[in-house]
């Protein structure tokens, strides 16, 4: 009997624990995938560069987003950023003496420049008034002479100072005489004029473009301030915003898809765990959740928040997102854990004995990996857009704060004109909407269980 | 035969509790939108030019907003019974009833026709994707995909009208209208730009439930059964995915209609999401309340409707 | 031997890919006809913008009227619209002067008018306009049952300030007809721009049988409105489309030469209206800084046009409220360039700089009212400014300066100006400045509140007398949001008011305009204009300042 006691510690054990490989849990086993795919990996570096362009852009690039350089509306990238000093501008004092010459019809006074264009002209008999025109290219028929400026309704004034939106360019101005009863009449005269980008002395030295006293900086040429990715309407510094503006699209595009991701995920795998009546009332909670209006309880949370005026109202955005928006992913992992819950592994694990948790942590969820990635890659553009649509309704985030989503939503009015206003924010918002579908792709290939066997 | 008649009894017993289940829902949708409203500042009877304190007392009292606030909710819930929404704060000699049954078939057809479109093309980009994975075209769909969801719809809205718009010129004949309501061909570009977002998101779903799919216990016995290839596809493959995608469709539609405010704006759409916003922004309470009660009425069923769906396609789902 | 291929991955896919490809066609068929069965639903199709044959126009309307009851239209598009298939006692004509509509002769004196009807003026369903359906409009619209926001444009009429309120029965009205024909009228008060307030829809007529069988849906479809002016609406699809045809029964018929106007887009996307009239949709389109130069290189002949409307800063005078210190409000006056803000942030033509409440087309005494009397004018002058602020901070008190709240609608012009006054005020007197961006209902009813310190706000003429600028800051005026109070300023409100003597009203107005100026009660940001393009075949369409924004009744189709 004694011996039916005695193991002896055998030798081939051990050596056959040495051979294997090592065993890999779940995670180090989709952490060695994940490095695989170059295509995560180069998304992961691409997101810890927007993090990086987000967090710590703004103490490289340290202009003020909010700050306006009026010289420089609109500008693209790359400009020509010369401009010559000049005083401050004097209002031109027209008066009722008519200007004359015998050479031309209409001329220049002075000096054109992005300041002031002084135009006068002769005056034409049998006149009421002057319409002035402008355009940006040769009329070629007195139907279309460009841009009307002003009417003037003394026939005695025959002078006209610009200053609408100059920019360094050829102008063509016309000036067309008036009949009694303010038809135009068929005399014009057409005028090209070269306007040069000036700059006052006081904005000079406010800014700090030359280290000239006043004196001697008046007739200088200087360089404006530099705007690598060009300026919005406001003469803002495009890049400044758009690193300001991704902390908003980015706290709001990733953190509440987040949350609620995670909020739907549970809440729809334990109503599609226990199912019968509980899933029942759980998912009827859900549709509750759905059918309110977004609108409405987005003003309701600024007001329980209490958005004071000049704050950004982030925080209450995010929070209606939250509440809002987890009901669909639920359903969506339910019906994906009422499937899983008939399947034959969950049942062996049931009768091994495990617990409601455990099923649902470890079998349930990984297996609806898939389709809860493709959930979360979706909800960030998704968050991102409703941030911007509330924008576009006039309800998003509070003035001067910029957002990826509204300077979309500006960039589309100038579309036309200044593009790089819609592309910079757009290529920003597709650049992160790509790698995190690219990352999810990754996650989804590194994480799913199924796919081990490859 | 017997077990069938058992399944098709529970089964209506099953939709009969989820239909009282919606009615309780939407009385609940419309008890918290009442209550949220009348805690949002901004006051419907207020307007740009001032009124004297009597006509305020005269408003208040044609809208019952000067009697107690549970009382104006007996009064509202007893009227929405009967179906009656009341009128409009901003269109005053207009109900709410109008609106909504005048606006809403156009929200439906914008949104029927881009939520087919969006599933269509979902499964089939999807399915395509799928059964070429990492090949060319998935590649390129794949692409799409994510222009499609990265650009907002309001971008979409003025590409696509001004894409119109400069086809029309270059052919010198209009193709396709660049905006208005009425005919088909006006229906087809709002359609597609708001399916977009919803088909690009779908395309990707489908993607990856096919390929779930592929390592099946179910589709591997099919193939080493022999069954013929498109049998398998369409039986084990393309059935089996489309299942997650249905359950999107319901709560897809909500995201269609409240997405439509700004087609329908950029392409002079008469439709419901207009006038929801609108009044929203003007406080109307009562064309808040009325399209409020009726989306989410119409949602709630949509989700039951999926729901039953569900039960039909796949019946490995218990209906308890 | 059985030739069925098994499956292996290559085949799968191909035969996969086939069937894919089925499946697609298949769903092209179905979305098309799914897309034909719903078309079949919907109604309404547009033409191109302008047939020549047909004589009909095609145009958009910024949003849907309301309704279109004249005794409570308050929007300009209503406006718009009424003008068109209503017809007052008195009308504009092309050149902008008052001349007879439904009445022939009229005699405005200091204690009545009278009105003699014209025989020809018809209802469009062939009936004749009588005096009584000027009473009964009038009284409709003064009875506080209706609740009409323009009532008070009729109090000049004897009792209507009384009825509005309230406290007599709307007979006590001072209007009646002495028979079909005859309309006399009582007034209150002298009133020297009588004629000018008959163009206003809320003096139109309404037949008073229609109205009662209409029980409270008079104006809100095309059948149920009864029409007198040259059009009538034929079609009306709420969202969507608004079709006026030639009013057989308007008297004056033969002056109309369009027989169509179409309106039949609805959008306030201005981007959208353009991408319409670009398309050859509509005749008319309204343009924006934004796609001013897209315009220009299209070549297109484009038109200014002063809107007549002003915009100002409101500031908050109750008390409590920092904006109440005179000092701080001149330094904020002198420290804003209202040129800047006009040329380069809103950069559209036809605005002009702020520099009077009074808007330079009102007339005066026999000139424009602002040559007579020239505003003062404010230069920038930061070194003052900032001295004025260190008055005003020790006249309040203060250690710091709390920020002021600045509140603002939601449109994108809106935008750019607080934005850009936001950080003017902060570089430039170190003032903090909190933006305050509310929707419509929202901002109204902090304006009504007085939860602001400054407000971005409009005033739009309502009829062609400076008093409709005038009396806007008099301390009973319940549109003075600000709450601003000055028994000077009253004072000369009431002058305006009650005199019938130009010079004496005139140079009242001129006082008025000062102390606005010296008190800095409010600062006038800019005058409204704006650019558009129309289709040059298309002629005389009226723009006006006051009244209906654009008239199409004097216009026609040429070549």
């Amino acid at each position: 009997m004694e011996a039916s006691f005695s193991f002896e510690r055998t030798e081939t054990i051990a050596r056959a624990v040495t051979t294997t490989r090592p065993s890999l849990t779940y995670w180090q086993d989709a952490w060695r995938r994940f490095k695989a795919n170059p295509r995560s990996l180069i998304s992961l570096y691409i997101i810890v560069t927007i993090g990086l362009f987000t967090l710590v852009g703004p103490w490289v690039w340290t202009i003020n987003p909010m700050l306006q350089d009026l010289d420089q509306i609109s500008v693209p990238p790359g400009a020509d950023r010369r401009a010559r000093v000049v005083e401050p501008h004097v209002r031109w004092a027209i008066t009722e003496t008519p200007w004359t010459t015998s050479t031309t019809q209409l001329a220049v006074i002075g000096e054109a420049t992005t300041q002031a264009v002084r135009l006068a002209w002769n005056p034409v008999a049998g006149a009421s008034g002057y319409r002035v025109y402008r355009d940006i290219a040769e009329p070629n028929s007195p139907d279309a002479l460009g841009l009307p400026l002003t009417d003037i309704v003394n026939a005695k004034i025959t002078g006209f100072e610009d200053r609408l939106d100059l920019k360094p360019r050829t102008y063509f101005y016309s000036v067309v005489a008036l009949s009694s009863k303010g038809f135009e009449l068929k005399e014009h005269a057409t005028l090209a004029v070269e306007v040069t980008r000036v700059i006052t002395v006081n904005e000079a030295i406010a800014r700090g473009l030359s280290e000239l006293d006043e004196s001697s900086l008046i007739g200088e040429t200087v360089y404006l301030d530099f705007h690598p990715l060009g300026t919005d309407y406001l003469g803002r510094d495009m890049l400044a915003r758009l690193m300001h503006g991704a902390r908003v699209s980015l706290f709001i595009g990733v953190v509440a898809p987040f949350i609620y991701v995670l909020i739907g995920i549970l809440y729809g795998s334990i109503a599609g765990f226990v199912a019968g009546r509980w899933d029942q009332l759980l998912m009827r909670f859900a549709d509750f959740v759905v059918a309110l209006p977004f609108l409405l309880f987005m003003i309701l949370f600024k007001i329980i928040f209490n958005t004071e005026p000049g704050e950004s109202g982030i925080f209450a955005m995010l929070l209606a997102m939250i509440l809002l928006s987890w009901p669909a992913t639920a359903r969506l992992v339910r019906g994906q854990i009422l499937q899983i819950r008939e399947e034959a592994y969950i049942g062996a694990s049931r009768l091994l004995g495990a617990g409601s948790m455990y099923l649902i942590l470890r079998h349930m969820i990984p297996n609806t990996m898939g389709v809860i990635l493709v959930t979360l890659t979706f909800a960030v553009p998704g968050a991102i857009f409703t941030e911007a649509f509330l924008s576009f309704i006039g309800m998003g985030v509070a003035p001067p704060n910029p957002s990826w989503g509204s300077m979309c939503n500006e960039g589309i009015k100038t579309m036309l004109t200044a593009p790089h206003e819609l592309v910079f924010p757009a290529v920003f918002i597709s650049l992160t909407v790509l790698v995190f579908n690219l990352l999810g792709d990754g996650l989804r290939d590194a994480l799913d269980t199924r796919m081990r066997s490859d | 035969m017997a077990n069938s008649r058992t399944n098709k009894h529970a089964y209506v017993r099953y939709a009969v509790i989820r239909l009282i289940q919606g009615a309780i829902t939407v009385w609940l949708i419309a008890t918290a939108t009442f209550f949220a409203m009348h805690n949002v500042p901004g006051d419907p009877l207020m307007d740009e030019k001032a009124v004297s304190p009597e006509i305020r007392k005269n408003l208040q009292a044609k809208y019952g907003l000067d009697r107690p606030l549970l009382e104006q909710y007996g009064i509202y819930l007893s009227n929405m019974i009967r179906g009656d929404f009341g009128i409009s704060y901003a269109q005053e000699n207009r109900s709410v009833n109008d609106i909504i049954r005048e606006h809403f078939p156009v929200s439906a057809i914008l949104g029927v026709l881009s939520i087919v479109f969006a599933a269509l093309g979902g499964i089939l980009f999807g399915a395509l994707t799928a059964i070429n994975r990492n090949r060319l075209p998935d590649i390129v769909i794949m692409f799409l995909v994510i222009m499609g969801i990265s650009v907002p719809s309001f971008v979409f809205a003025a590409l696509g009208q001004m894409t119109l718009v400069n086809v029309n010129a270059f052919l010198g004949v209009s193709i396709l209208p660049v905006a208005g309501w009425g005919s088909v061909s006006h229906m087809i570009m709002p359609s597609l730009i708001l399916g977009l977002g919803t088909m690009a998101f779908l395309t990707r779903l489908m993607r990856s439930s096919m390929l779930e799919i592929d390592n099946a216990d179910y589709l591997r016995t099919a193939i080493s059964k022999g069954l013929p290839p498109t049998r398998i596809f369409l039986r084990h493959q393309l059935r089996n995915a489309i299942l997650p995608v249905i359950t999107v469709l319901g709560p897809s539609i909500a995201a269609i209609t409240t997405g439509g405010f700004v087609v329908e704006l950029v392409f002079a759409i008469p439709g419901l999401g207009r006038y929801f916003v609108q009044a929203v922004q003007q406080s109307d309470y009562t064309v808040i309340m009325g399209t409020t009660v009726f989306y989410g009425a119409f949602l709630v069923f949509m989700v039951i409707v999926v729901d039953l769906l569900y039960g039909l396609v796949d019946p490995r789902v218990r209906l308890d | 031997m059985n030739q069925e291929p098994r499956a292996s991955q290559g085949n799968l896919r191909r035969t996969a890919g086939r069937q894919l490809i089925y499946l697609g066609l298949a769903s092209l068929v179905g979305f098309g006809s799914l897309m034909w069965a719903l078309a079949s639903l919907s109604e309404g199709v547009a033409g191109s913008a302008l047939d020549a044959i047909a004589g009909s126009v095609t145009l958009a309307l910024s949003e849907e009227p309301p309704q279109l009851d004249s005794s409570r239209a308050t929007d300009t598009v209503s406006g718009q619209i009424l003008g068109h298939v209503m017809e007052g006692l008195l009308r504009y004509d092309e050149f902008n002067r008052i001349v007879p509509g439904v009445a022939e002769r009229w005699e405005i004196g200091a204690t009545k008018a009278t009105f003699w009807l014209r025989d020809d003026a018809f209802w469009s369903d062939g009936s004749r306009i009588t005096a009584h359906d000027f009473v009964f409009a009038w009284q409709t619209a003064l009875d506080p049952q209706t609740a009409s926001e323009y009532a008070f444009i009729l109090y000049p009429i004897k009792n209507a300030e009384a009825i509005n309120n309230g406290q007599l029965d709307t007979a006590a009205l001072g209007v009646t007809a002495l028979n079909d024909k005859t309309l006399l009228v009582r007034l209150e008060r002298p009133v020297a721009y009588f004629n000018s307030l008959l163009v206003f829809p809320t003096y139109f007529p309404i037949k008073q049988s229609f109205y009662e069988k209409r029980q409270g849906r008079y104006g809100a479809d095309a059948s149920e409105l009864l029409y007198n002016g040259p059009f009538v609406i034929e079609k009306w699809v709420h969202g969507s489309q608004l079709r006026m045809v030639r009013n057989s029964h308007y008297w004056d018929r033969n002056r109309i030469r369009l027989n169509v106007i179409d309106y039949a887009y609805i959008t306030s996307d201005v981007n959208a209206t353009l991408n319409l009239f670009k398309d050859g949709k509509i005749a008319i389109a309204g343009l924006n800084s934004e796609n001013l130069d897209d315009a220009l290189q299209r070549r297109w002949k484009l038109e200014r046009f002063n809107e007549g409307c002003v915009g100002y800063i409101s500031f908050n005078h109750r008390s409590g409220r920092l904006t109440r210190n005179r000092h701080l409000r001149k330094a904020m006056q002198l420290a804003m360039d209202t040129n800047e803000l006009v040329y380069k942030v809103v950069a559209m033509p036809g605005n002009l700089p702020g520099v009077s409440f009074f808007p330079v087309w009102l007339q005066g005494v026999e000139r424009r009212f602002r040559q007579e009397f020239p505003a003062p004018e404010t230069q920038v002058d930061i070194t003052q400014a900032r001295f004025y602020l260190a008055q005003a901070k020790k006249e309040l008190g203060l250690d710091e300066w709390r920020p002021l709240t600045f509140l603002t609608g939601d449109r994108a012009t809106t935008n750019k100006i607080s934005e850009y006054l936001q950080q003017e005020f902060k570089e430039k007197l170190g003032l903090d400045i909190a933006i305050d961006r509310q929707i419509f209902k929202q901002r109204l009813a902090k304006m009504s509140s007085g939860d602001f310190d400054m407000v971005l706000a409009g005033w739009c003429p309502d009829y062609a007398d400076p008093l409709t600028f005038g009396d806007l800051f008099a301390s009973w005026n319940k549109n003075n949001r600000g709450e601003y109070k000055n028994p000077e300023l009253d004072q000369w409100v009431r002058i305006a008011q009650n005199s019938l003597e130009p010079h004496t009203r005139m140079n009242a107005f001129s006082k008025i305009q000062k102390i606005i100026h010296l008190e800095a009660v409010i600062l006038p940001t800019y005058e409204t204009g704006s650019v558009y393009v129309r289709d040059p075949r298309l002629k005389g369409v009226v723009k006006r300042a006051v009244g209906m924004d654009s008239d199409y009744s004097n216009a026609y189709i040429d070549g």
